[in-house]
This record gives structure tokens, C-alpha cells and sequence, in this order.
């Protein structure tokens, strides 16, 4: 009983009476969720094949009558099978001339998707003004917003946003600890034993000490760290400041007379500009500690004497120049980040693409930044004679 | 049995939705919150069913409990006969809702967020699928120069009626509003209730809708249920719900507001 039912209801086209050439009887359930089974789809499409179209000569006689239910899609199917256009004889119930008068009603032609000739693309291309030109308006816009910012703050310091610096300092400083020394850890370890092959072969096993310490703090903690926080607290600052576009806070915020600048993006650069340098110290410390267990096992170099000889291979002043590059590289990656969060347009697709963007642009900026850093004060910090 | 996720849903008589001994509790941190407490409700197909309350009595909580978005914390619903789970199978082809803020995918344009549910089928053909999207998006009383805005370049009033015209476009039995009216100006409201009206007669759909505006509520309802004191405490005709004595419908109906929404309806139906 169930299997005869369900038979009764798939949808198909047959001959009515069953006679050679009576109209065509479409039959059963002609629903959007009847076509929705494979199984009845694939029939449905096979009986559809076989009732030929007015046009290529077949009956051009139809009864709607056994449908047993007709909705807009089964509608839809049975005018586009038509030709859009009514058949020349047709039975059917006022319900089912209703559905269908409002398919053939609607059925338009669909509109064309806009494309844009090629004289329009190119105007509003150079409309946008050249690239660099408009780069450098938007770094300095942004520099000098923070520039006021600051003097702002320095002016009235008690009016300045402590609460929330001390929270970012908290997000994107302390909670970054453990993968930093993490990773840090490890690149100390591989350093360490790739140096010590080479060393070993001339001999010069206590210059590891030299290799390590100078390598590490001077140049690959800070590279290191900063490219970690740009992918951890970057794409944070774009995705918060991004969804608080989206959601119409930063509106609500100009309304009150709060300014973005000095509410939003000064503390995250403040927080990243003091974190940074702390975060690309702990980097490094991390890495040294594990090339200094790297060299025990491979070298013999006993921790005490790495130690030991680790201030004399390394001047102070690379600490120094590492400190300030790290506070450049936070400074950089916050003001990326957040350039990248306002530019975010209410859609889900803008938002992605301006985390991406905030994430590659400040990771490129860092070694950028670092080679320039590298040419500048290439005869800084180098102990004399080795 | 394997296939009885495709079979027609021919359910009798039976009411499109029947809740009862619905719980839900909600575990916060200041202790359980009871939200639902022994609840029950009948939908009977053709109606379009309001439910009111106030804030926090959980009438959204409700229709996601219909949609099958949450689990009561006991209880049972049942929609078209079957539990909500069972329903997500056919999905679009049973249930149709339209989130208060539209829900419309941002990534889509009009006419690929309408066809959605359709293409996902991924059986009928390209052309078939456009045309319904296309014959959709005019019934909701857009024109078909619509069709390639995206979601972001439309006002409130248009988001809603696509998000609408997306929630009918596999033809559900029942249809599931959530403030169909809310952000929408009095005109556009009413051409709003105006369609959902036409649709309804048109379509024979069953409509559940939650709602703040007295208008549209003693305007399209056909029964209104109140929730209050964690339960629906009535549930039927305007006249009948305004009768009842509650302190809650004292003050919703026959406040200030309610009073001018009231006249205005008998005014309406001595003309009519």
C-alpha cells in the first residue's frame, strides 16, 4: 500500500487514457521537494524527454488535471518545457491556472549582469589617482592622526585610555608568551646544530657562542617575534576594528564624539610599541637557551662558559638596536592592522580580505624594515677583532 | 525506510506544529533560568499564528526551537508530524524563515542568494533554477533589475522581502517570521503585510511570526498566542486575547498604543 502511494505520487508525464496520441497527463507530486530525490528527478527528466515540446512536433495537447500538487518550481518546469508559451489545447484546474499564470506572468527575460566597457574600467582606475600617490596620503594621514594622538595624551595624560592599553598589553603582550618561547626554542635548536656541523670541520667550536648570540638577538628574535604577533595580534586588531565597522560601533563612536584614533588605534599601537620589544627579548632569550643545550650536546660547550662568553660576543648595543627595532616593528604592525580594520567594508568577504591583507602587508613591512634597519647600522654592534 | 526522507509529506490533518511539556533552561551564572515551563502549543495548517510577549519571554528561543536550531531542555515539538531534526533533510522544502535581519548571504547577489537553497540541490537545471529565483523576486514585488545588486547596496524594506523571497523559493508548507516588520517604515510595512497576506492566500502556507508591532500583529494574525508566566496563557482570535484577564495583556493591548491599533482595526473592518 505505502509503495503503490509513493509510486502514485512521483511526478511524470504520461498519456492520458493511455492512448497513442491523447494529450500529454503529467501525474503525481510536482514539487520543488518531490524533484528534490534523485531517484524521481531522473525519472522525471526521462518522461520529460519522451513528451516532446510543441515546437519539435509533438501533441500539443496537455491535462493538468491528475497533478496532484503543483507548486512554482513544477510550474516553472512545465513552462520552460513549453517554450514559455501556453500549448495549444490545455486542461486544468483554476488553482493550477493560477500558479501557472503567475510563472508565465514573471517569467522575464533575465536581465543581462552588468559589465563594464573597457573606456569605464579605465576610468575608474585613474579616477582612484596613482597607487603611490594615494599610499602616501593614507601613511601619512595615519602617522599624522598619531602624531596628534600622542601629543594629545602627553598633554593630558590623566584623560588618556589606560584601561584599555593595560588590556591590550595583556592580549597581545603576556598571552603571546608561550608559542613565542616555543618557536623560539626550537630555532635555537636547529641553529645550533646546523652552525656546529660547519664549526666543527675548522675547528672553531667556541665561535658558536658568537654565531648564536649575534644571529639570535640582533636579527632573528625580533624578525621572529614580530612576524608571530603580526599573524596573532594583527589579524585580531583588523578582524575587531572590521566587525566593529560592520556592526556600526565605529559610527556610534564618532556620534558621542569619541575619535577613532585616540579611542582605537593609539592604545593598540602604544600596546604593541611597549609589548613588542619585550616579546622579541623573551624570543630570544628562548632561542639562545635552546642553542645553549643544542652546543652541549653536539659541541661540548658547557652552559657556563656560553654564558660566560656570551657579553663579550655580543655588544650591548645590539640590544639596544634590537629593542628599538622591535618597538618599530609593534608601532608598524598596529597601525597596519588598524588601517586595514577601517577600510573594512559591511560584507563578510571585504572582512577576509582585509585580514589577509593586514597580515601579509605588516609581515612584509617587518623584513622590510629589518633590511633597512640591517644597512643602516651595519657598523654598529660588532665586537672588535672578534 | 531509507527513503523516507523523500516522501511527499502528506501529514493528514495533523497541525503543522504541536509543542507540549516544553521545557528550557538556560544555565547562567547567577543559577538556572527557567525560560519555558510546560508549554504547549497547536499550529493548524492555514493559520498565521503571532506570538507575543514580553522581552525575555523567549518567543525567538521558540521558533528556533521549531526550526530545530535548539534542543528544549524536555519536552517535545513536533513539526508536520516529525521531530524538527528530521526536517533538516528536506530543509528549505519544508520550513522557510526569514531572520529579523535577513540573514542574506553577503558574498551572493539578490538572484544567487534566492536560488541558493535550489542550486544546492545540484540536479536541476541552471535555467530552471534562475527563472524560479527571477519569478520569486517579483513575487515579493521587486523587479527583475534587482537581480545583481548585492545584499550590502539594498535598503532595509528590500533585504527583507529577498531574504523572504529566498525563504519561499522551494514553496514551504510553513513559514517561520521573526520581526517581519521591525526597521521598516509605515508604508513599507504595509506593503509588507500586504504581500505576506497575498502570499499566504495564494500559497496556503502556514505562517508562525513573532512580532512587536500591534499593526501588523491584529492586522495578518488569525490567532494570537501570548506567552507569559513561562507558558502560552491564551491563544486564539484578537477579540478572544484581549478579553482575557492578564495583567501583561492590559498593558499590551489596551495601553495607549494598543487602543489606537484597535480602533483603527474595527474602523478597517466596518469599511471592508
Amino acid at each position: 500500500m505505502l509503495t503503490d502511494r509513493r509510486d502514485d505520487a512521483s511526478p511524470r508525464v504520461e498519456r492520458a487514457q493511455a492512448q497513442e496520441h491523447g494529450p500529454w497527463a503529467p501525474r503525481g507530486r510536482w514539487t520543488a521537494l518531490a524533484f528534490s530525490s534523485p531517484r524521481q528527478w531522473a525519472a522525471l527528466e526521462k518522461s520529460l524527454d519522451e513528451a516532446v515540446s510543441p515546437q519539435a512536433g509533438g501533441s500539443t495537447a496537455w491535462d493538468l488535471r491528475g497533478i496532484e500538487a503543483l507548486d512554482h518550481i513544477g510550474a516553472q518546469l512545465l513552462w520552460n518545457h513549453w517554450g514559455r508559451a501556453w500549448p495549444a489545447q490545455i486542461e486544468l484546474t483554476p488553482s493550477q491556472k493560477a500558479v501557472l499564470d503567475q510563472v508565465a506572468s514573471y517569467s522575464a527575460a533575465p536581465p543581462e549582469a552588468p559589465q563594464a566597457s573597457f573606456a569605464e574600467e579605465m576610468r575608474r582606475h585613474f579616477a582612484k589617482g596613482p597607487v603611490l600617490l594615494r599610499l602616501a596620503r593614507e601613511v601619512l594621514t595615519l602617522v599624522g592622526q598619531l602624531t596628534f594622538d600622542l601629543v594629545k595624551l602627553a598633554r593630558a595624560p590623566h584623560r588618556g585610555p589606560w584601561r584599555d592599553l593595560s588590556g591590550h598589553l595583556y592580549q597581545m603582550g603576556t598571552t603571546a608568551l608561550p608559542i613565542t618561547a616555543l618557536v623560539g626554542l626550537l630555532i635555537g635548536v636547529v641553529l645550533a646544530y646546523l652552525t656546529s656541523n660547519q664549526l666543527r670541520n675548522y675547528g672553531a667550536e667556541a665561535f658558536i657562542v658568537n654565531i648564536l648570540g649575534l644571529s639570535l638577538i640582533r636579527e632573528l628574535g625580533p624578525v621572529l617575534a614580530a612576524v608571530l604577533v603580526a599573524g596573532r595580534s594583527g589579524s585580531a586588531i583588523t578582524a575587531q576594528i572590521g566587525v566593529m565597522r560592520v556592526t556600526e560601533e565605529l559610527d556610534a563612536m564618532r556620534v558621542m564624539g569619541i575619535p577613532h584614533g585616540f579611542r582605537l588605534v593609539m592604545p593598540r599601537v602604544l600596546a604593541l610599541a611597549i609589548a613588542m620589544p619585550l616579546i622579541s627579548m623573551w624570543t630570544s632569550i628562548a632561542a639562545l637557551a635552546g642553542g645553549m643545550l643544542a652546543a652541549d650536546s653536539t659541541l661540548d660547550i658547557s652552559p657556563v662558559f656560553f654564558i660566560q662568553q656570551l657579553p663579550r660576543a655580543v655588544p650591548f648595543s645590539n640590544i639596544v638596536l634590537a629593542v628599538a627595532k622591535s618597538a618599530v616593528f609593534g608601532i608598524l604592525i598596529a597601525l597596519i592592522a588598524c588601517h586595514h580594520g577601517m577600510r573594512v567594508e559591511p560584507n563578510t568577504e571585504s572582512l577576509g580580505r582585509g585580514t589577509t591583507a593586514s597580515v601579509v602587508t605588516s609581515i612584509t613591512m617587518v623584513i622590510l624594515v629589518d633590511a633597512l634597519f640591517a644597512v643602516l647600522f651595519r657598523g654598529i654592534g660588532f665586537s672588535i677583532g672578534g | 525506510m531509507h527513503s523516507s526522507a523523500w516522501q511527499p509529506l502528506d501529514h493528514g490533518d495533523a497541525p503543522v506544529v504541536e509543542i507540549h511539556g516544553l521545557w528550557t533552561v538556560f544555565a547562567g551564572d547567577s543559577g538556572e533560568q527557567v525560560v519555558h515551563r510546560d508549554l504547549a502549543l497547536r499550529i493548524e495548517r492555514g493559520e498565521i499564528l503571532s506570538l507575543v510577549g514580553g522581552s525575555g519571554t523567549g518567543k525567538t528561543v521558540l521558533l528556533r526551537q521549531i526550526l530545530g536550531l535548539e534542543h528544549p531542555t524536555r519536552g517535545e515539538v513536533r513539526v508536520l508530524g516529525v521531530p524538527p531534526a528530521a526536517l533538516s533533510a528536506k530543509g528549505a522544502a519544508v520550513v522557510g524563515m526569514l531572520f529579523q535581519h535577513g540573514a542574506l548571504f553577503s558574498a551572493f547577489n539578490v538572484l544567487d542568494n534566492i536560488a541558493f537553497p535550489l542550486r544546492e540541490l545540484k540536479r536541476l537545471p541552471e535555467d530552471l533554477v534562475r527563472d524560479a529565483a527571477l519569478v520569486k523576486l517579483q513575487m515579493v514585488g521587486l523587479g527583475p533589475e534587482h537581480a545583481h545588486k548585492m545584499p550590502a547596496d539594498l535598503s532595509g524594506g528590500m533585504v527583507k522581502r529577498v531574504a523572504l523571497a529566498r525563504a519561499l523559493i522551494m514553496d514551504p508548507p510553513l513559514l517561520l517570521l521573526d520581526e517581519p516588520t521591525a526597521g521598516l517604515d509605515p508604508a513599507a510595512s504595509d506593503s509588507f503585510c500586504e504581500l505576506l497576506r497575498g502570499l499566504h492566500r495564494e500559497l496556503g502556507l502556514t505562517v508562525v511570526m513573532v512580532t512587536h508591532d500591534l499593526d501588523t500583529l491584529l492586522d495578518l494574525s488569525t490567532r494570537i498566542a501570548v506567552l507569559a508566566d513561562q507558558k502560552v496563557i491564551v491563544a486564539g482570535p484578537a477579540e478572544e486575547v484581549i478579553r482575557f484577564d492578564h495583567p501583561f495583556i492590559h498593558d499590551y493591548f489596551l495601553g495607549s498604543r494598543g487602543r489606537r491599533a484597535l480602533l483603527a482595526l474595527d474602523e478597517h473592518r466596518r469599511r471592508s
